[in-house]
């Protein structure tokens, strides 16, 4: 056997390696500048009572989560009903952002799938979600007692990411002081 | 019920492609004929099962059932029935699907179009077809399952990605697919040829047919690719090299070079084991290609959901057909003879020079595509790299074998008479510099890179044209010879075509309100006003634009910004006036306060003789082989089979 003609095969063996680290990588993975920075402070109306407003600052002192909802997003559905139990379990404040909505189909919404947030601000123009660095809806923003973000969640909550992380950081951040 | 019978189907169409993986092969070794016969049912019925699988699922999406899960995940009942249909290659376990369609319509058709070919060495391609549509089927059934159901049903499915509602999603992929595939009947001959060590001009003559078509279908599916990108995606470009259209031109470049490499092969008997080795090269960048679109270790605008369990599993795939088939070449290859000699200069040396740099410029591409990856395991931090680095690479590395392209046609076999070729190309050269000079300055200004762009094509045109012009004084020549002068004339058009438009091109980005005029290109476009109009699917804000050209109108062109329903997801449609010179582009950007608009709007001299330039090619391809000589060897064997017959029978 000539060496040349390994030449190719061994050629083919280093990209292998490359490729084979390349799978352990994540090239979508862009960490997120708002981790670990106090949670954009803001002031807009409720959606159910649109005469009251809300502002994290109301939440100070507790842990609790932002999540960033809207009628039209589909993705939503899937992890609404993950919400709704989460609600039932009284773990903690869960509010919601609706972002870049209809008034009345945002309360349509959570009539028909279930209502699992304290109050749900609204966010006509999308203004806070700018703040926010939202740029695909759902996101999720576990705030801790200082009002800082300890973690967000790009895309719908699936069962895996609350046992395996949300639930895991909250017990863990109420134990904080 | 047909989801669940689609599933079975392809299990059962699993199956089988074991069978015919090993059997046939086995048996070919060991001169078993009752395992080598099994080779042609084996594919017909690999075939019939996987075809009737892909129906299944074309069904599935035809009913709008939203039980199966990936249906509801790229589909809508308000979807339009074509892109519905479509839609079956919309994703990632669909497209997959796909493949191991096309895989079996090629296995299929190297079955029954093979009569003449000995049954041993059939076996044996079939035999690698079916080892790579196992490895294939394993990877769909258990990380891609297309029919795996969704409990309860969605309402209502997600829809279709608005960039793919487009009668480019109808073609681009199946061609593409098509193509891809299809150089898996290459690498099935060549594999077969290496493990019988019979590498011979008759293998090459068998093999070239095949490695046209798939050659043409992936022309083709990348020039129907770049169209639809050029429409769809609103910023007026044809390429980008991104990773995934990177991965459909690397089997394209590595597939160029074995088309040619196959010529002197089958003529001259000489490069055998280099033709091998590309013939495994031109199907592991297919099978790389879906390895890095698939596992999603690059990111790219075609960004698809990514798993990791696919990604190892493909990498398994890739580490066990390419290193078992490198290995089997490093083993066998060298005991192949050697071919004819072949002077300094001659066609075989010319050949090989062109081939070594179209090579070398698939080596180059593949290292700026994996480029991001490299650094990023070597955790030399996050990078990406751009067009300037693939222009400044690939150019400098096209430009001497697009000038060898014009004289190759002329240099003889074996020992080339240089004086003749100069004195038979003078004319073209005279042509080309006078066209370098003169095209450039008339479009509106000199530089280098539009004067070299416009000399290339030129050189190859002219010489091109004036070599049928002097073949046609002997009589008719044959389509081979048509196949040469027209792919060559292609990419001479498609030269001219990238050069002019790169060159030459305007843009304008501008705020306009009714009634506003904007000039671009000598063309000057009035904005009529905006009327909101609704589509099938989607709601739209059409604008409307009168092209005005020596005061007077000759075209209104309706740019539309729509929005889908189900998504929620703006998209451009552009508005295109093409024509054989130029096209004129008007895309709206976003509103703007009061009645007013962003609007960009294009000029593109010649930007349709790129596409028409991969129309050429292909052109030329289906000539090269379609060529006598190959049905010729059909008639006659079939002449020599039924005298055999008759003889046996009398």
């Amino acid at each position: 056997m000539k060496a040349k003609f390994l030449i190719p095969l061994a050629l083919f063996g280093v990209l292998v390696a490359f490729l084979a680290v390349g799978l352990t990588r994540d090239p979508h993975e862009i960490p997120s500048p708002f981790i670990n920075k106090p949670a954009p402070p803001f002031k807009v109306a409720q959606l159910i009572k649109a005469d009251d407003a809300f502002s994290p600052a109301d939440l100070k002192g507790q842990v609790w989560m932002l999540n960033v909802w809207a009628s039209w997003c589909v993705a939503c559905r899937s992890e609404h009903p993950l919400l709704v139990q989460m609600s039932q379990a009284k773990i903690v404040p869960v509010i919601g952002l609706d972002y870049k909505d209809k008034r009345d189909d945002g309360v349509k919404f959570l009539a028909q799938h279930g209502d699992p947030y304290n109050l749900s601000a609204f966010d006509a123009d999308g203004r806070v979600g700018i703040d926010y660095g939202v740029y695909g809806v759902p996101e999720t923003f576990i705030i801790d007692k200082h009002g800082v973000i300890r973690h967000k969640q790009i895309g719908p909550i699936t069962p895996e990411s609350l046992e395996k992380t949300i639930l895991p950081l909250l017990a863990e951040l109420k134990k904080e002081s | 019920m047909i989801p669940e019978l689609g599933h079975f189907l392809l299990v059962l169409a699993l199956c089988v492609a074991a069978v015919l993986g090993t059997l046939p092969l086995l048996g070919a070794h060991q001169r078993r004929r009752e395992w080598i016969v099994l080779a042609r049912p084996a594919a017909q019925v690999f075939f019939l099962l996987t075809a009737a699988s892909f129906v299944a699922l074309g069904w599935s999406f035809y009913v709008n059932d939203f039980s199966v899960l990936y249906v509801a995940e790229h589909s809508n009942s308000l979807l339009p029935t074509v892109y519905r249909l479509a839609a079956i290659w919309g994703g990632h376990e669909g497209s997959l699907l796909l493949w191991m369609f096309m895989l079996s319509c090629w296995t299929v058709a190297v079955a029954t179009l093979s009569r003449t070919l000995d049954e041993t060495m059939v076996a044996r391609v079939l035999g690698v077809l079916g080892l790579v549509a196992t490895g294939l089927l394993l990877f769909v059934l258990f990380t891609s399952n297309p029919f795996e159901r969704l409990l309860p049903a969605a309402q209502e499915g997600r829809d279709l990605n608005p960039l793919l509602q487009d009668p480019g999603l109808v073609f681009h992929p199946p061609m593409l697919y098509m193509g891809y595939v299809g150089f898996s009947v290459a690498f099935a001959f060549a594999i077969a040829a290496l493990l019988s060590g019979r590498l011979d001009a008759a293998w090459a003559r068998w093999s070239r047919p095949w490695t046209l078509t798939a050659w043409i279908f992936l022309t083709c599916g990348i020039a129907l690719g770049s169209v639809w990108a050029y429409y769809e995606l609103g910023w007026g470009g044809w390429w980008f090299w991104d990773p995934v259209e990177n991965a459909s031109f690397l089997p394209w470049l590595l597939g160029t070079a074995l088309i040619h490499s196959l010529a002197v092969t089958e003529k001259r008997g000489s490069f055998k084991s280099w033709t091998v080795l590309l013939a495994i090269g031109a199907f592991s960048l297919s099978l790389l290609g879906t390895f890095l679109v698939r596992s999603g270790v690059l990111t790219s605008v075609h960004a698809f959901a990514s798993d990791p369990r696919r990604g190892i599993f493909i990498l398994l795939l890739l580490v066990l057909v390419v290193g078992s088939s490198l290995a089997l070449f490093a083993w066998r290859a060298p005991k192949v003879a050697l071919g004819g000699q072949f002077g300094l200069i001659s066609r075989e040396s010319l050949l090989l020079v062109g081939n070594v740099l179209l090579v070398v410029a698939c080596g180059s591409v593949l290292l700026g595509t994996l480029y991001p990856l490299i650094v990023d395991a070597l955790n030399l931090g996050k990078i990406s790299v751009g067009p300037p680095y693939f222009n400044t690479v690939f150019v400098p590395l096209m430009a001497p074998a697009l000038f060898l392209m014009a004289a190759v046609p002329l240099a003889r076999w074996k020992h080339a008479d240089v004086k003749d070729m100069a004195r038979r190309l003078w004319i073209a050269g005279a042509l080309a510099i006078v066209g370098a000079i003169a095209i450039p300055m008339l479009m509106g200004g000199w530089t280098f890179l539009t004067g070299l762009g416009t000399l290339l094509s030129v050189w190859i045109a002219a010489s091109m044209i004036l070599q049928m012009i002097a073949r046609l004084k002997s009589g008719i020549p044959p389509l081979s010879f048509w196949g040469m002068q027209l792919g060559h004339l292609g990419v001479a058009v498609f030269v001219m075509g990238v050069t002019l438009v790169g060159g030459f091109q305007e843009e304008k980005d501008v705020r306009m309100e009714p009634g506003d005029i904007v000039t671009v290109g000598g063309h000057e476009f009035k904005f009529i006003g905006i009327t909101a109009v609704n589509g099938p699917n989607y709601k739209a804000a059409r604008g409307e634009f009168q092209v005005i050209r020596n005061n007077v109108p000759t075209r209104t062109l309706y740019p539309e910004k729509r929005t889908y329903v189900s998504s929620e997801m703006p998209m451009t449609e552009a508005a295109i006036d093409p024509g054989v010179t130029r096209d004129v582009y008007v895309s709206l950007g976003e509103p703007l306060e009061g009645k007013a608009w962003a609007v960009r709007v294009y000029f593109k001299p010649f930007v349709d003789w790129i596409w028409g330039g991969c129309l050429l090619m292909a052109l030329g391809g289906i000539c090269a082989a379609s060529d006598r000589r190959y049905r010729m060897r059909v008639k006659a064997a079939a002449a020599a089979r039924t005298t055999a017959l008759q003889g046996a029978s009398s």
